[in-house]
């Protein structure tokens, strides 16, 4: 079968009939329950990576009974090779104040938070005068809703959903427990819907453009289009909104260089697709879901170094809290070095694989479950640059 | 409360909701290994040992941390769930200090268990323990090891929510997550009270108490010192779980029996001094009154509160110190009983001071930090010279070889050593508040308290905070301002409950007259110095048994012990005299806050 064509769109940054109030009073004239089954009815799927359904989530948070609701814009984009929302939020702010405004109004929130990395607070100069001229247009329209804007503290970790709440609660960033997820317990306790920045343009766009327009783009499993952070071995490093589901051979077509050896879809915790699996595999929720980071790697690079690389990152950044995330990473990133160096043989990659299925069973958060992608697809595809 | 139905290894099982997967499985006599899970604490669910499968899960679930929902199927030993733990726990032994041999805590330390019981293979992983880790030596009480660390924040979680001190905190994230203090400060100069509930909760020998019973052991070996020990009341209750008897034996006689034997010149009981408090402090009391009362004197305070637990009393100075006047004067029974050892005792047994070395065994941590206290020294010498815990007793115990199970039971020796129920019931909350209300209400009115057998059940329990009231009437004549009065008591136990008391003491909106605060959950039988583990099921039994013990003393007033009665006669003189403030009664000071 062949691989979807790739096609680029221009949906998130389309910037015609650009007033944001008019898509506000758009989604006022609808009802709550109108406006959710219109997401649903979309398609649409969390574009932070995980992908889970944004309909859905807002139905949820609906569902609960509680005076105080939460809408929070996960702008904590710390996913090595990501950097499509800092460029949503410098170019199209509005239409993400837009997308919190309509989840507030689904979901019956009077609050709303950005959280924005701290390495984005040089956008806090422009995002700080328009969030205030915002908040007093939706005043003037009658609306009880605020928006915040909470400066994180630079760590990784913080852009997992639990953890930011507890960041955002003055607290030690570290995920929670889950269950109870945040439409029933998110931040202060409360009912809260966490979207990406990519997310909520899309709930804008949706709204103003209608369900079919976004529908009729990608696959079954992956509606609609996602903006990809296209970085590494490529003349055409940038960001752009690309059709969801196309082949992985299709996209290197577009953007590889034309020596390209694998493309890492997701970040440091996505998969690596080596060059004999480019026409098998999509990038999509059926096949590889990404949040949007695209690296593309030549045969001038070295995989273990890849890999290395991104262990160092984990070891780093996991919080510490959980046994099989803390010394997980370590014992991975320590045990391919002593297999580089000898130390150890190379069927001891079969034991550190091993131990990468055990941190994605049981790690406590993502980011220790999702070690293991990007482990075992390096480890696997490339497995002699691992030895020699 | 909805009832939830799920199975448990094909086991149907019935739990309330908001019970978890651990609870369930509990019920059904399925045990599922657990580390960072403790019964006093909330629910952490960062070990990830006690993972089980749940049907249609991707993930494995922590189950301790997640409740339990309707229809689920559980399977707590599949390949996947073994092959796990194996791995979670082979992760753990990987940064861990594994000299087994050489840790205090070898034969009771929950990953040595868990390594055992998974059959650990050391070779399975690298080594990622950190090179060159520092032993925290710094504190009188407290010893900190992080190579032991696995920072499963039991520690942390205790300090928070049971005495809502956070001296210890997590610092660093991922590879460089460590169990630290606020700034990385040494432990004796962190807020800490050294309480040691940290170290009962510590399922490691990450945290322990500082030894001294080597320094014990060369005095008692050493012809030319005499050596006293006296042994504190909750020690009693809770030794004999070192020594193979089931949680809440009584091993009083074997106790002394055994240290007689480990070659101790003379086995005395805190008990006394305990008595000795209970006459100096309930005076205390009544002159505060007095003083309030009738002087109208605005200098004094009330609230009285005591002053026996020296975490407390470090909690007060750090969290509280506009507010030091409302503590009782009164040394702790322990530093009274060293001043005396020093002076009355070596009067009367005809023995130099400088000769005499005198040990508590304590259930306590702070008591080590007490004892070094500068200022207890008012006899000229140290009130105490070592202060060991429950523990350490134990550890001596094994060491001297004996059979503990097959020693007679033997009696206190004398001077010193008699005592009352009041002073045993010290070892549980709310006990020095009973015996100070027995005394006391009978120097006022001549009358027993009037509560049946004596046994003030009101300010018994579990219960963070307990108060009552008790109505003062038929006074003797010199107390006869008190007649009618409302003598309003409270009895808080473990500092979060301290602190709620304090905030009030502290915004003058307190309605008490005398408060009684012990540092430890539970009081002295829940202390920090007490056999490993810990929970309100062994808190309950000890402290039963100390009521147990209270019930078959001959004397349960402190006012009742001949000896007491006799050091009056021959030494003190009189309650608050001259040589009762030189001895028995301290000061304290201000402590930084940050």
């Amino acid at each position: 079968m062949k691989n979807k064509e790739l096609k680029k769109v221009d949906i998130i940054f389309d910037c015609a009939n650009c007033e944001p109030f008019e898509v506000v009073k758009k989604a006022l004239a609808l009802s709550p329950d109108e406006i959710i089954d219109q997401i649903i009815s979309s398609g649409l799927r969390g574009r932070g990576g995980a992908g889970f359904p944004t309909g859905l989530k807002w139905r949820l948070a609906k569902a609960e009974q509680s005076e105080t609701k939460y809408v929070i814009c996960n702008a904590d984009e710390g996913e090595p090779g990501t950097f499509k929302d800092r460029e949503i939020l410098d170019v199209v702010p509005s239409k993400v104040l837009v997308g919190m405004t309509i989840c507030a109004y689904a979901i019956g929130a009077k609050e709303g938070f950005i959280y924005l990395r701290n390495e984005y607070n040089f956008l806090l100069k422009d995002l700080n005068p328009l969030v205030e001229s915002f908040n007093q247009n939706l005043k003037k329209l009658g609306m009880d809703f605020t928006i915040k804007i909470f400066s994180g503290s630079g760590a990784y970790i913080c852009g997992e959903e639990s953890a930011l709440f507890e960041s955002m609660e003055g607290k030690r960033g570290e995920p929670r427990n889950k269950p109870p997820y945040p439409t029933k317990f998110g931040y202060n306790g409360k009912p809260t819907v966490i979207n990406n920045v990519e997310t909520l343009v899309y709930c804008t766009m949706i709204v103003r453009i209608g369900v079919e327009p976004f529908k009729k783009l990608g696959t079954t499993d992956s509606r609609g289009s996602k903006v990809f952070s296209i970085s590494g071995d490529t003349t055409k490093a940038g960001i752009y909104e690309l059709e969801l589901g196309v082949g992985v051979d299709e996209f290197v077509k577009e953007f590889g260089n034309g020596d390209t050896k694998a493309v890492q879809i997701g970040g440091a915790s996505g998969h690596c697709v080596p060059r004999k699996d480019f026409n098998k595999r999509i990038i999509g929720f059926e096949g590889i879901p990404t949040g949007g980071s695209m690296m593309i790697f030549n045969s001038s690079r070295s995989m273990y170094n890849v890999l290395k690389d991104y262990l160092e990152f984990f070891a780093e950044e996991s919080c510490g809290q959980c046994t099989p995330c803390r010394v997980g990473t370590q014992q991975l990133l320590k045990g391919i070095e002593a297999v580089k160096h000898g130390e150890k043989p190379s069927s001891y990659l079969n034991q550190l694989l091993k131990l990468s299925e055990t941190m994605k069973v049981a790690s406590k958060c993502g980011l220790g479950q999702s070690v293991h992608n990007s482990f075992s697809s390096i480890v696997k595809n490339f497995h002699e640059e691992m030895i020699y | 409360m909805s009832i939830i139905n799920l199975t448990i290894d094909n086991k149907a099982v019935s739990v309330t909701q908001g019970q978890t997967i651990l609870d369930a499985a509990k019920k059904v006599n399925v045990h599922i290994p657990t580390l960072c899970h403790h019964e006093d604490l909330c629910v952490a669910g960062n070990c990830r040992v006690c993972v089980v499968e749940v049907e249609g899960n991707r993930t494995l679930a922590a189950s301790c941390a997640t409740p339990a929902e309707e229809g689920m199927v559980i399977k707590t030993n599949t390949p996947k769930v073994r092959n796990a733990r194996k791995d979670i726990v082979a992760l753990l032994v990987s940064e861990h200090n594994t000299q087994c041999t050489t840790c205090y805590r070898s034969m009771n330390c929950e990953l040595q268990e868990l390594s055992a019981e998974y059959n650990i293979d050391n070779n399975r992983y690298l080594s990622v323990l950190k090179p060159n880790i520092q032993i925290d030596r710094s504190s009188w009480s407290i010893e900190k090891d992080d190579s032991k660390c696995v920072r499963c924040q039991r520690c942390v979680r205790t300090c928070a929510e049971l005495q809502h001190v956070n001296a210890l905190t997590v610092t660093g994230k991922g590879k460089d997550m460590k169990i630290s203090t606020f700034m990385d400060l040494p432990l004796n100069e962190a807020i800490c009270t050294n309480c040691g509930q940290c170290v009962n909760r510590c399922p490691t020998g990450a945290l322990t108490e500082r030894r001294y019973f080597d320094r014990v052991w060369e005095a008692i070996g050493n012809e030319k010192k005499h050596v006293v020990m006296n042994t504190a009341p909750s020690v009693r209750v809770a030794l004999g779980e070192m020594l193979g008897y089931p949680v809440g034996t009584r091993v009083t006689g074997k106790m002394v029996a055994a240290m007689k034997r480990m070659g101790v010149d003379s086995v005395l009981d805190t008990d006394f001094s305990a008595d000795l408090t209970i006459i100096e402090e309930g005076n205390e009391l009544l002159q505060r009154l007095k003083k309030v009362l009738v002087d109208k004197n605005t200098e004094v305070k009330l609230p009285m509160i005591t002053s026996c637990s020296p975490g407390w009393v470090k909690f007060i100075e750090h969290i509280f110190p506009d507010h030091l006047g409302h503590l009782s004067t009164c040394k702790s029974p322990q530093q009274m009983f060293g001043a005396l050892a020093k002076t009355y005792y070596a009067e009367k047994k005809g023995i130099d001071p400088a000769d005499i070395v005198s040990v508590a065994i304590m259930p306590c941590a702070a008591k080590k930090f007490e004892a070094n206290r500068p200022e207890m020294n008012s006899s000229g010498y140290r009130d105490i010279d070592a202060g060991l815990t429950t523990r350490e007793l134990g550890h001596m115990i094994k060491q001297a070889g004996l059979n503990f199970k097959e020693l007679e039971d033997e009696s206190y020796d004398s001077i010193m050593g008699d005592s009352t129920g009041a002073g045993v019931i010290f070892g549980a909350t709310g006990g020095v508040m009973e015996a100070a209300l027995r005394t006391a209400y009978e120097v006022v009115t001549g009358r027993e308290v009037p509560f049946e057998n004596l046994n003030i059940l009101p300010v018994r329990g579990m219960e963070g905070i307990k108060d009552a009231t008790i109505k003062i009437e038929g006074c003797l004549p010199e107390w006869s301002f008190l007649e009618g009065a409302e003598l309003k008591v409270a009895v808080a136990h473990g500092l979060i409950n301290a602190r709620k008391i304090m905030d009030q003491v502290a915004a003058g909106t307190s309605p008490y007259h005398f408060i009684e605060v012990m540092a430890c959950p539970g009081g002295c039988i829940g202390g920090g110095g007490q056999p490993i583990p810990t929970n309100e099921e062994i808190r309950r039994k000890r402290a039963e048994a100390i009521y147990d013990e209270d019930m078959h003393m001959k004397l349960r007033k402190s006012h009742e012990n001949p000896e007491i009665i006799q050091i009056y006669k021959d030494f003190l003189i009189e309650p608050l005299g001259h040589k009762s403030h030189q001895l028995l009664h301290t000061t304290y000071k201000k402590r930084n806050h940050y």
